[in-house]
């Protein structure tokens, strides 16, 4: 089974949609990616896993290091995931709790705090 | 189909070569002998597919660090993968011939939730085989290590609690 990748931009975000098997074999080119993408300034990364039909620790472990990468950046880094059984390998290692994991792209891409931002503004 | 052969013991062994590629096969194979078996549902299914890719990913890093390469040439060992479905459980033991691995070392890494954690890419395989995993264990082989792990099936709606009070059993009549 073969990797998709589709890389779009909205804004200062940048939107991975990733397809296929994400394991040994293929994820070194989902790193190779995520590292072109902060070297192109590109700090904001939403990684979308609708399309992945199969996720193993070495995919975790690119996530992984993409999250750290754009976060000595100063950047933001969501996935967008909602088929139970990708979602169950997150839960059961923990990382559902490292991650910002959302259910679409336009939320992952919402201002963060949105409601607390418009509560500070009324609050002056 | 052939009915009972399951429970007769059916044993499935392949020798793969050491290449990432391979770990796709692996996990067809695994599919496959899990669906012709009606206890094992989708869940588990996907269960075991993830052991196998993890403990084939393993055998595969050892055998390239073993080796000392990148890649490894054709003369490299393969690693075997041997699959035996009896008495309602499936046994599937991979075997590498890396030279040998201490799973104590795993236990270095920080909690994952550990800002810490995120130094560390890897050493996520073998906590994930535990989970999904109903026995564990690692054999040394003289050049290597045999990965056994065995499955059973799962009650539909009864997950398994660590360190909880087994709750597979009937319910009493009420009460």
């Amino acid at each position: 089974m073969d990797l998709r990748l589709e890389v779009s931009e909205r804004g200062e975000w940048s939107i991975v949609e990733v397809g296929g098997e994400v394991d040994v074999a293929t994820a070194p080119r989902l790193r190779e990616q995520l590292i072109a993408l902060v070297n192109d300034q590109r700090y904001h990364l939403v990684v979308s896993l609708e399309a992945v039909d199969f996720i193993d620790s070495t995919g975790l472990g690119v996530l992984i290091s993409g999250l750290k990468r754009v976060r000595t950046h100063g950047g933001r880094f969501s996935l967008v995931c909602t088929e139970p059984r990708i979602l169950k390998v997150f839960e059961i290692t923990g990382l559902l709790a490292v991650f910002n994991v959302c259910e679409t792209i336009e939320a992952a891409i919402a201002p963060e705090d949105e409601d607390e931002a418009l509560a500070d503004e009324v609050a002056q | 189909m052939i009915e009972g052969a399951a429970a007769a013991g059916d044993v499935v062994e392949l020798e793969l070569p050491a290449r990432p590629e391979v770990v796709s096969v692996a996990r067809l194979i695994i599919g496959a002998l899990v669906a012709a078996d009606p206890l094992f549902d989708e869940e588990r299914s996907a269960d075991l597919r993830l052991a196998v890719s993890e403990a084939c990913t393993n055998a595969i890093q050892a055998e390239m660090a073993g080796n000392r390469k990148e890649s490894l040439g054709p003369d490299a060992e393969p690693i075997v993968m041997r699959c035996v479905l009896a008495d309602g459980q499936i046994e599937v033991a991979i075997t590498d011939h890396g030279g040998g691995f201490d799973p104590t070392v795993l236990e270095a890494h920080p909690d994952v939730t550990s800002p810490d954690r995120l130094n560390y890419e890897g050493g996520l395989g073998i906590p994930l085989i535990k989970m999904l995993a109903d026995h564990l264990e690692f054999r040394p082989t003289g050049d290597g290590t045999t990965v056994v792990m065995r499955f059973e099936p799962r009650t539909p709606g009864i997950r398994p609690v660590i360190g909880g009070v087994n709750g597979s059993g009937p319910a009493p009549g009420g009460g």
